[in-house]
């Protein structure tokens, strides 16, 4: 009771079905190209419109690929489901930043670097990341495309209303320790199910001394605890971060707008259904071993004697064996996990004056035309090129195996994304998650490293 | 697909791994479909287990047992985690299930499994080892799900067990409606929540 997602959660009750869910209104709906399109047939099957276009914006970033944007998708399949988009977002009269809009890029990256996602909203997309949006403030969730269709056709959803958690992290974060360690030590401790039936507060002197590319981080892993979602309560960062940016309120608005995102916290008095403590001593870079990203441990480990047989044979990884110096075959930096600008300047700032590792595939990814070409105005591609590496134009890329950028089979990634599933990154591929600096330890030695040896 | 809901008795398929994620349902490569066509999707439903990567049959897969058939699948804990897309459910649907049981469910996934006519039945872990048990023994044996009733059956055992659903939903399902029919239904309110709001 008396929690902040309480009161941004209250706020948008439209109304509640007797012994059912809860009309929840909706701010904010994200369309990308993947789980939109049977939504708009069903509008188109229903003879109905969208009821607030004005609050629905489309990009696609999933399919699109990470060279030549500028010519035609060669897989004629990506090409449609990209194209369609486009057409639906005319058809329906919404927003839509296509591939060579410079406003593009991938969608969770795009909404709090417009201001489109602001503090108390409650936001949608058909993408189980959309708990990266929390950071600003929000209470941000992913939904199915049946949902999606209900928000395109009533600015609302019907939902559970889920319980309340609060992770509570104090302390100083090691060198070397990011916001992804963290996310990866929480889901090591309570499981890719621990949080299922929640939405998360993250709270604590941690959390508040993060960066807000390091909460968009911390909140875009709350999914794969199991949580719907994550936030963290607006602060005078927050503030900073969205002041001047194109959607966000201005002059007398703004200042409206600040004294009421003063008032989004969780009450004094606040009772959470279930509360975590961690202290950040604790954690140190991490990296998965499995094939769910609960499976991790501290980069210098060893992997655990009960670790599942199943991913060990597919990961083709023994229990009881250190990772540091197993050879890697491919290095991602990117997608809505550590797709931003800190994640290039972590990355930059480690492999410079090294060289990549001569048997080392590097896809740098920005997560969006604004990330790079922020990348460009701080030199960091000059860094970058003059160790090797070069950076690539923005979408989800090697996340997910939907586009050109695909691990082959066997081969080992250490990857900034997200998920470390069986076929995740291209059929076969073998995933250890970590951050953009134990990735770029990775990426100049050829081996699994101890980011901190080399900083 | 909308299909009214009320008692579904069918042998059962066992999948009894734990953390099943959404890509190995449907893997994303099979997500660029522009329409939402179930047989498709049914077709490649858990392609990467039930095929090798040279296209072959995996005859280990459950789904290629011939042993095993029914409407209803039985899996075990934390199914359908990771991913929000819908085609997982899509293509449990488009195989042929109707009913998915297991002691523990994704958020999301299980309300993409409802909004498809798929009903999830979350069981307590003793019915769910007992129930892997049973088909074990025997691949014949046969689950009685009652939506009305709230109830589910292991008809080797006798050993039944209510399951949990919300009057709202357990409408839908029993009467063949989805969300979208009922939020057509509330423009008025939505705009004096919007008006209310302005003030």
């Amino acid at each position: 009771m008396n929690t902040l997602f309480d009161k941004i959660w209250d706020a948008h009750v439209v109304s509640l079905i007797e012994d059912g869910p809860t009309q929840l209104y909706i701010d904010r709906l994200y369309c990308h190209e993947v789980t939109s399109p049977q939504a708009f047939d069903g509008l188109r099957a229903r003879g109905i419109r969208c009821l607030r276009p004005q609050q629905i914006f489309c990009m696609p970033d999933h399919n699109t690929p990470t060279h030549d944007q500028d010519k035609p998708i060669e897989d004629p399949v990506s090409k449609a489901q990209v194209d369609a988009l486009e057409r639906n977002a005319a058809e329906f009269g919404l927003t839509h930043y296509g591939m060579l809009s410079p406003d593009n890029g991938i969608i969770h990256v795009v909404g709090p670097e417009k201001g489109l996602s602001l503090p108390g909203m409650t936001i949608v997309c058909g993408d189980s990341h959309t708990s990266t949006h929390g950071a600003m403030g929000a209470v941000a969730f992913g939904i199915g495309t049946s949902e999606v269709e209900m928000v395109l056709a009533s600015q609302c959803i019907l939902q559970q209303k889920p319980k309340s958690m609060s992770i509570r992290i104090e302390g100083e974060l090691g060198t070397g320790v990011t916001a992804k360690d963290v996310a990866l030590y929480l889901m090591s401790k309570i499981s890719t199910s621990g949080a299922t039936g929640y939405f998360v507060e993250y709270r604590g002197s941690t959390v508040r001394s993060l960066s807000m590319e390091g909460r968009l981080t911390l909140c875009n892993l709350s999914i794969e605890m199991g949580a719907r979602g994550g936030f963290v309560a607006p602060d005078e960062k927050t503030f900073a971060y969205l002041k001047g940016r194109q959607y966000a309120p201005k002059g007398a608005d703004w200042d409206k707008a600040v004294a009421y995102w003063k008032t989004l916290r969780s009450g004094e008095d606040a009772v959470f259904d279930r509360e975590l403590v961690f202290d950040a001593a604790d954690i140190a870079p991490m990296i998965t071993y499995g094939t769910n990203p609960g499976m991790g441990m501290p980069v210098d480990g060893t992997i655990p004697a009960d670790a599942a047989p199943k991913a060990m044979a597919y990961m083709g990884l023994t229990p009881g064996q250190p990772l540091l110096g197993h050879p890697v075959d491919y290095v991602f930096l990117g997608a809505c996990t550590n797709g931003r600008i800190e994640d290039f300047r972590a990355f930059a700032s480690l492999v410079r004056g090294r060289r990549k590792a001569a048997g080392v595939t590097a896809w740098l990814v920005p997560g969006s035309w604004a990330v790079k070409r922020q990348i460009e105005e701080e030199g960091l591609d000059k860094i970058l090129a003059e160790a090797g590496f070069e950076v690539r134009q923005p979408g989800c890329s090697a996340c997910l195996a939907m586009n050109d950028d695909k691990i082959p089979a066997g081969k080992y990634c250490v990857s900034t994304s997200n998920r470390n599933f069986e076929g995740r990154q291209g059929p076969g591929s073998r995933t250890l998650l970590a951050s953009p600096l134990t990735a770029a330890a990775a990426a100049v030695t050829g081996a699994v490293t101890d980011p901190r040896t080399l900083l | 697909m909308k299909q009214k809901f009320d008692i579904i008795q069918s042998s059962c398929v066992p999948l009894p791994l734990e953390n099943v994620d959404t890509d190995q349902i449907i893997p994303a490569r099979f997500l660029k479909a522009t329409t939402r066509d179930e047989k498709f999707f049914g077709d490649n439903l858990f392609r990467d287990w039930r095929y090798r990567p040279d296209g072959s049959r995996n005859e280990q897969f459950v789904l290629n047992d011939p042993r095993y058939g029914g409407c209803i699948l039985v899996a075990g804990k934390n199914f359908g985690s990771g991913s929000s897309r819908e085609h997982a459910a899509w293509a449990i649907a488009g195989y042929g299930f109707r009913v998915v049981i297991s002691s523990f469910f994704a958020d999301i996934h299980k309300n993409n499994e409802l909004n498809n006519f798929v009903l999830p039945v979350v069981v307590s872990e003793a019915f769910l080892a007992e129930l892997f048990a049973s088909i074990a023994a025997d691949p014949n044996m046969q689950v009685r799900v009652d939506v009305p009733n709230q109830t589910v059956t292991n008809l080797a055992t006798g050993r039944s067990e209510r399951f949990e659903i919300n009057a709202y939903k357990k409408y839908c399902l029993v009467n063949a409606l989805d969300d979208i029919d009922y939020l057509l239904q509330q423009k008025d309110k939505i705009e004096q929540y919007e008006q209310k709001r302005a003030q």
